[in-house]
């Protein structure tokens, strides 16, 4: 079974910029998920995993890339839409401490 | 020694119907150590006559030399106790004796500048030792550089087999080292060493021997032609007063076998079923005298057994009464340990109880262990005693495949029953390591298949992947820095093998065949 192409979509509501992506985040992942948070300004970012069902070392790369650049320039990021394995893979590798993980996109977004 | 310090005064009286008379000046006098005189001086304590000593009839040449220089008053400096120089004053240019004002304010300068010269002298004194320090701390740093850049980096992963190495330098920086060499035929070279001398120079000799015996492992398989090479070459290339004891052995990590060679090097022990022993071979250190031979001896490490090598840092490291640590006490730990990093962990723990708190590490301290684990069940030439064959595929080295070879793997140890959160584990480290394969191993090559190898023993799950790497690859336990890789000081990337420890119960790599060949094991837990 091959992969599912990556795609991200920019949401903004309410000034909260959410980046709702689909398919595996892996190395295909780089250049659209950079493009589109690049095109984005202002506070916080909200990364939507919920049409996210693989993600691997190198998707975690492009993950690790964001928050570099969103730590950088001082924006917050938070997370939500994760499986439990996911999950537990962004506490084994530290990314939650820095990127907060919410259970659902309310949450995530009321907790600007 | 002289007292280093003597100055030589003039005294003068204001004329007032002449021109200032020219000074008259006296050239240092120093005073040996042993002289009578400086006792006096010190029991003085202010200005005294020459006149007034020579009564005394002190047997000084000092006071001798002193007459002849035509000084006519000694004020003694001191501080704390110490004459640490003397004014000496010649006669009034009036011609008078000298005045008890005049002894008074001599008195009162001694008393002032006495303090100021010591003080002089003590920074003197340290400024040479601080730089003389900052050199000494210069070349450790040095030596220390050259020693860690080259010892190896990483354990060799060996299926079957625990390694675990240990180095502590001395605060000097003995010259100890140890290294693992790939060999042909799956074998692993296995080195210790120690460099006579310390330092910068222990330093450059272990680098060149390090690279003597990789060299000479390339040509040759046999550990007493590896070492008489290396001596060879050592004997024109190091210092006269230098040589090198050094263990070679080379193991065979599919039967235990282990051949070895010593160059006058600490012998190894060995922890087997029945007791402890040492493992003997003959030979002269490298580097002392040309052409010479060193036994070939064998043995075997049976499953279970354990070996360590070490260097003399711990039998000859001393406790507070002076006593060594030793070669009983080191066998007695040997004997009691049978886990190659407990091991190394509990002779650390009795050679700091045994030196006691505050001591100075004397020597460096290194230890290599190696040990066969008891579950040689599974291996690579397909001999999977205990382990059934559940699935066996090869995919074409292409990016993506990784996600079929998960898919598949995946699919079928959920027929197997494994849970659902150990399911998403084992698939992830699946993927990671069919990528390696793909990526690192096979260099996307097509052509390059990726063999995938599901096998089942009790409730072990085991997952082997190969690729057509060269091996035996290294086990890469650092964990990733996320702060370093955030900050942009280290690239985002590198979480594959990280990943891969993380997810599974249990990780082998090794080569094989001409292959590298990764195993992941799961258990099963409790499922059908």
């Amino acid at each position: 079974m091959p992969g599912t192409a990556f795609d991200v979509r920019v949401d903004e509501i309410d000034g909260v910029v959410t980046l709702r992506m689909t398919g595996d985040v892996n190395r295909g992942a780089q250049e659209p998920l950079e493009r589109a948070y690049s095109g984005t300004t202002g506070g916080s970012v909200v990364l939507d995993f919920s049409d996210v069902d693989y993600i691997n070392s190198t998707g975690i790369a492009v993950i690790v890339g964001i928050l570099a650049m969103a730590r950088a320039a001082g924006r917050e990021v938070r997370a939500f839409g994760l499986t439990d394995h996911y999950r537990q893979i962004f506490q084994i590798t530290r990314i939650a401490d820095f990127m907060a993980i919410y259970d659902d996109e309310n949450t995530a977004v009321a907790a600007g | 020694m002289v007292k280093p310090f003597r100055r030589s005064a003039r005294a003068e009286t204001p004329q007032p119907e002449s021109a200032p008379a020219p000074a008259v000046s006296i050239a240092p006098i120093p005073i040996p150590d042993h002289d009578p005189l400086i006792g006096y001086l010190l029991g003085a304590g202010g200005p005294v006559d020459i006149d007034k000593i020579e009564k005394i009839e002190l047997d000084s040449p000092a006071v001798r030399e002193l007459r002849q220089a035509g000084v006519h008053l000694v004020v003694p400096l001191i501080s704390q106790g110490e004459l640490i120089g003397t004014l000496n004053l010649g006669k009034r240019l009036s011609d008078q004796p000298y005045s008890g004002d005049d002894r008074k304010l001599l008195r009162g300068l001694a008393a002032q500048v006495a303090p100021a010269i010591r003080l002089a002298q003590l920074v003197q004194q340290q400024e040479a030792e601080a730089k003389e320090r900052e050199r000494i701390e210069q070349e450790l740093r040095v030596a220390a550089l050259i020693q860690q850049t080259l010892l190896p980096k990483e354990l060799p992963a060996l299926a079957g087999w625990e390694i675990d190495a240990y180095y502590r330098p001395a605060r000097a920086v003995g010259g100890d080292f140890y290294d693992f060499i790939p060999m042909t035929n799956g074998r692993l070279g296995l080195v210790i060493g120690d460099v006579t001398d310390k330092g910068v120079p222990a330093a450059l000799v272990m680098a060149t021997t390090r690279s003597t015996l990789r060299a000479a492992a390339q040509r040759s398989d046999d550990p007493g032609a590896i070492l008489a090479e290396a001596n060879d070459v050592l004997v024109d290339e190091i210092p006269p007063a230098m040589f090198v004891t050094c263990l070679f052995g080379v193991l065979e990590p599919a039967t235990g076998a282990l051949t070895f060679a010593n160059a006058g090097h600490n012998l190894p022990y060995v922890r087997t079923a029945d007791g402890v022993i040492e493992l003997r071979a003959t030979g002269m250190p490298l580097g002392l005298m040309p052409k010479m031979v060193y036994d070939v001896k064998t043995a075997v490490l049976e499953p279970e057994a354990s070996m360590l090598l070490t260097s003399d840092g711990i039998v000859e490291a001393h406790g507070p009464d002076g006593s060594m640590f030793g070669f009983g006490r080191l066998m007695g730990l040997v004997g009691s340990t049978s886990n190659a990093t407990a091991l190394t962990t509990s002779i650390l723990a009795e050679l700091d109880r045994f030196c006691g708190d505050d001591h100075e590490q004397e020597d460096d301290v290194t230890m290599v262990t190696v040990r066969r684990t008891p579950s040689a069940a599974v291996s690579a030439q397909g001999f999977d005693v205990g382990f059934d064959v559940i699935e066996r595929f090869t995919l074409p080295s292409e990016e993506g495949n990784e996600r079929q070879v998960m898919e598949r793997v995946g699919s079928t140890a959920a027929r197997l029953g494994l849970g659902a959160d150990r399911l998403e584990r084992l698939k992830t480290a699946v993927s990671e390591a069919a990528m390696n394969a793909i990526e690192h191993g096979n260099g996307f090559d097509p052509a390059l298949p990726v063999e995938v190898t599901v096998l089942r023993g009790g409730d072990r799950l085991v997952v082997r992947l190969e690729d057509h790497g060269t091996g035996p690859e290294t086990r890469d336990a650092e964990v990733p820095d996320l702060d370093a890789k955030l900050a942009g000081e280290q690239s985002p990337r590198g979480w594959g093998l990280f990943l891969i420890e993380q997810m599974v119960d249990g990780l082998r790599h090794y080569a094989a065949e001409g292959k590298h060949v990764i195993e992941l094991e799961m258990s099963m837990e409790g499922a059908s």
